[in-house]
């Protein structure tokens, strides 16, 4: 590797990682002016015009703040447990293409699904041919810094967080393989540009629209979002895992929650909103070619691929917002029954048409829309046996055990 | 570059592995194994196998070492009492298999082709291809793929049945 591209590596890391945390430091503002108006208040106002230096003062006052550990704590667990938490946060967006800014000037290769010369993409970091595998794998390291978290921190709540936690994200990463894995049979790659390159005609929600559906609830719980915040039910356990945290080890997890929830939706985008694509992109490309040249029309469809891009992640960040001020918090068994018992069964019902489907009609769109109809059908009927939920009755009441004796 | 990247990741996954049997507490151990399982991983990365690089992550430190925090972390046994070892024999016999182990392992390194140099180009594209690996699971080992979805099955039945709880049938619930 010749030391220039080393360079630009080393840039595009530090570019990325500081684009992420200002990303996440706005999207606090975001949610917090959008609740506030969901709840019909004006939320912060007062930091900067409309509330705009209200990041800016929250990372200052917890830079601030005094850094406690607590005696009894594991210490370099503890320790350990903020930086293991939001370095897979971090490296998950390696493989995420924000856009195709061919660096070469040859804009067709973008679009190309053969392309035989390695891109130069600068909008992506990282092309590998199984990208789709590696954002499952850090997804299931991610785990690790909250579990920690509550364990080295001797704190029952803190525990009691953790546990929860653990249990929650392995129970719906199957949920969540399974939506992802009926993708990469529809296109037939483990390439995230690549699947992004296929969505030519249809986006991917037209042909599986049951597996986005999944991937949207899977997604939210695995990013221990609300309805699916159980780990931190203030109620319950007081704060949750990071109950003994303070400063800006506190900061840190605050960060991977939000980072992580960008990075669900940037990966939602990828796989099901036609990625960096938007309609004319081509058109655009040929036309610039014509008047101004072929590098000015490769920065020109770079530069509107990552605008569409990132318009498209801020509607899905919106949509979060918007599910998190409409839904209350899901009960515990309420919980393990929906990852386990519905959500897993209609991934492995979806990979089932996936394959059966692709294979008994050729033609590709035909196929996409039979996929459409089956996955609303099958969603339908789910809906349907779900309707009435029998209340379970695990209570014992004082008067039986006078009964008996 | 390759070898200077060899001999640090080498280095982590022996440090991770040797300090994993001397900690004391049963979570330590259990991250000084995960930290191995890190170094492994970028090894399959250095022999242009980025696909066993993502299974060794989703696999071993992903599913089997959350099962594994989970387990210690409930049990609360992650302190181990000083006591002497319970069987008396259990220490050398462990030392004596490890090294059998080894030997077995060294004996067919140097026996085989291993140590010729990796074959270049077109072969390395396609060693590590994933699409090239399920084909030979779904043609030359049919068989024993079949065979292990099978146990795994077997396997996860047994979880259910071991683990279910005994009802109060509707009779018994009315007079209660």
């Amino acid at each position: 590797m010749d030391w220039l591209a080393l360079l630009i590596l080393v840039v595009q890391c530090f570019v990325i990682t500081l684009a992420v945390t200002t990303a996440f430091a706005y999207l606090t503002l975001f949610e917090r002016r959008l609740l506030a108006r969901f709840q019909n208040r004006v939320g912060p106002n007062r930091a900067g015009p409309n509330g705009f230096l209200q990041p800016v003062a929250d990372a200052v006052k917890l830079f601030f703040k005094e850094d406690v550990i607590p005696s009894a704590a594991d210490r370099v667990v503890y320790l350990l447990a903020p930086a293991m938490a939001v370095i897979p946060a971090l490296i998950i967006w390696a493989v995420i293409p924000f856009g195709c800014l061919e660096m070469s000037g040859n804009w067709q290769a973008c679009f190309d699904p053969q392309t035989t010369t390695p891109l130069q993409n600068i909008l992506q970091m990282a092309e590998i041919n199984v990208g789709v595998l590696y954002l499952l794998a850090v997804t299931s390291i991610g785990v690790y810094g909250i579990t920690l978290a509550g364990w080295a921190s001797n704190n029952k709540y803190s525990m009691l967080g953790g546990i929860r936690s653990a249990a929650q994200l392995v129970s719906y990463e199957l949920a969540l393989g399974a939506a992802v894995l009926a993708v990469v049979m529809t296109y037939g790659t483990f390439s995230t540009h690549q699947i992004v390159v296929a969505q030519a005609g249809l986006w991917g929600i037209v042909p599986q629209f049951l597996a986005f559906v999944i991937f949207m609830i899977a997604s939210t719980a695995e990013v221990v979002r609300s309805p699916f915040d159980l780990v931190e039910a203030e109620q319950e356990l007081v704060g949750g895992y990071n109950t003994e945290y303070g400063s800006m080890k506190f900061a840190l997890f605050f960060m991977t929650e939000y980072i992580k929830l960008i990075a669900v939706s940037a990966i939602a985008v990828t796989f099901f909103m036609g990625g960096w694509r938007v309609p004319g992109l081509e058109t655009l490309g040929a036309g610039i070619e014509t008047l101004a040249g072929p590098l000015a029309a490769s920065i020109a469809v770079g530069l509107v691929s990552l605008g569409a891009f990132l318009l498209k992640l801020v509607a899905f960040l919106f949509f979060s917002v918007w599910m998190r001020a409409s839904w209350p918090r899901l009960r515990y068994d309420r919980l393990m029954d929906l990852g386990w018992k519905w959500l897993l069964p209609l991934g492995l019902i979806n990979i089932a048409y996936t394959a059966v489907v692709f294979v008994l009609i050729p033609n590709e769109t035909l196929a996409s829309f039979v996929l459409l109809a089956l996955g609303v059908l099958t969603l339908v009927i789910a809906l349907g046996i779900n309707r009435v939920p029998k209340p379970v009755d695990n209570v014992t009441y004082v008067k039986d055990l006078k009964e008996m004796g | 570059m390759e070898l200077f990247l060899f001999i640090i990741t080498a280095a982590i996954a022996l440090a991770g592995a040797v300090a994993m049997v001397l900690t004391r507490n049963a979570i330590h151990s259990a991250l000084f194994l995960l930290l191995n399982f890190g170094a492994v991983a970028v090894l399959f990365l250095l022999l242009y196998s980025p696909f066993l690089f993502a299974i060794q992550l989703t696999v071993y430190a992903g599913a089997i070492m959350v099962l594994f925090l989970f387990v210690v972390m409930l049990l609360g046994a992650e302190r181990v009492e000083d006591a002497p070892d319970q069987i008396a024999w259990q220490r050398p016999l462990g030392l004596a298999m490890g090294l059998m182990l080894l030997l077995v392992a060294l004996a067919t390194a140097f026996r085989s082709s291993a140590f010729a140099p990796a074959p270049g180009g077109a072969a390395l594209e396609a060693f590590g291809d994933p699409a090239a690996l399920g084909a030979l699971l779904f043609t030359h080992y049919l068989l024993p793929f079949q065979v292990t979805g099978i146990i795994l099955l077997v396997a996860v039945i047994g979880v259910v049945v071991l683990n279910q709880r005994r009802r109060p049938r509707p009779s018994e619930a009315k007079t209660r």
